[in-house]
């Protein structure tokens, strides 16, 4: 049951994927909807990052002084000036450990 | 003109930093499936038949929760669902691709790829093998995905729980949006995305990942009307 259950789901999950690639033709798409798929990575990963700092495990939205918020500003602008993904993801997680580590225990 | 072989290596070379938080999570995501109790085999396939972080524990952690599998496989399916917004994306860029081609690459899109791959496409519109670096994205993505997950399930959270390693994710997804801080619509956007999320994220399904996303471009396309 569970082998037919994930076999369905890897099948949506394909079809997601492929659906828009092997369907869409130039032409389907007019100038004023490509200009607004243009926003699509600014209009989805919000969606990942955004839970992923405010909601904890339990799905409760943390305390506004979570070491989360401050590792996120950290990477925020450690990214914005740097340009680069490994400074970026690396500052975020060393700032959250020292907090976490030296403040915290 | 670049070759195949350099396009397919500079993919490669533009997804990498991101294994930084794409290995331990693959780790932590096998781990968790062995944890709740899943056959090991039936873990791993997932990787394979699925390919897609979060919505492979999302499902793990549905059956043992006691969910249906039609919530569960409803659940992937919504999660997933953002997909179709990169493929409507890349289409653009791989329309000159045979119809098999174009299956064949499917498989391998997922958000770091697609994020890294359309930078690279729209500076570099006019390449002939531009499918090459999206192959180079998605197939170190695969392959780093599959040794991941597999050390997870054989060898457990061997990555200390205390050290958050989960946070390495939104960080990996704020190193692919932060230059866009610099525009003011884009800004915008993003809020309007991410406060969505936190509002809807109770609804069901996880479908927050769908409404959040369809809000801001609706934003988005209302902010193009002002701008003109």
């Amino acid at each position: 049951m569970t082998w037919l259950s994930i076999t369905i789901a890897g099948i949506l999950t394909y079809f997601t994927r492929m659906t828009m690639i092997a369907l869409v033709r130039r032409d389907l798409l007019g100038e004023k909807i490509k200009a607004v798929l243009a926003y699509v990575p600014s209009a989805v990963f919000p969606a990942i990052i955004f839970p992923a700092i405010f909601i904890n495990d339990y799905g409760a939205y943390i305390e506004m002084n979570d070491p989360k918020i401050f590792g996120a500003l950290v990477a925020i602008i450690v990214g914005y000036f740097s340009k680069n993904v490994i400074a970026t993801i690396f500052s975020g997680l060393l700032s959250y450990w020292i907090i976490i580590f030296v403040f915290l225990s | 003109m670049l070759s195949k072989k350099q396009l397919f290596s500079r993919g490669m070379l533009d997804i990498a930093p991101h294994m930084l938080s794409v290995i331990p999570f693959g780790i932590i995501c096998g781990a968790i499936g062995v944890d709740l109790g899943f056959n090991p085999y039936l873990v791993y396939a997932m990787s394979i038949i699925i390919f897609g972080g979060a919505s492979q524990i999302v499902f793990l952690q549905l059956l043992s929760g006691g969910a249906s599998s039609l919530v569960a496989v409803t659940s992937v399916g919504v999660i997933n669902s953002r997909h179709l917004l990169y493929g409507a994306v890349l289409s653009e860029y791989l329309e000159k691709l045979s119809l098999i081609k174009k299956l064949l690459i499917s498989y391998v899109v997922v958000d770091q790829g697609f994020a890294e791959s359309n930078k690279f496409f729209k500076k570099n519109k006019t390449e002939q093998y531009l499918h090459y670096h999206l192959l180079g994205t998605g197939i170190t993505m695969w392959v780093c995905w599959q040794i991941a997950t597999l050390a997870g399930i054989i060898l457990g959270s061997f990555v200390p729980e205390e050290l958050g390693l989960k946070f390495a994710i939104p960080l990996t997804f704020i190193a692919i949006v932060v230059q866009d801080l610099k525009k003011m619509d884009h800004v915008i956007v993003m809020l309007v995305c991410g406060i969505s999320s936190l509002l809807f994220f109770e609804a069901p399904f996880k479908s927050y990942i769908l409404i959040s996303p369809v809000i801001a471009l609706f934003v988005a396309a209302l902010l193009l009307r002002l701008k003109k």
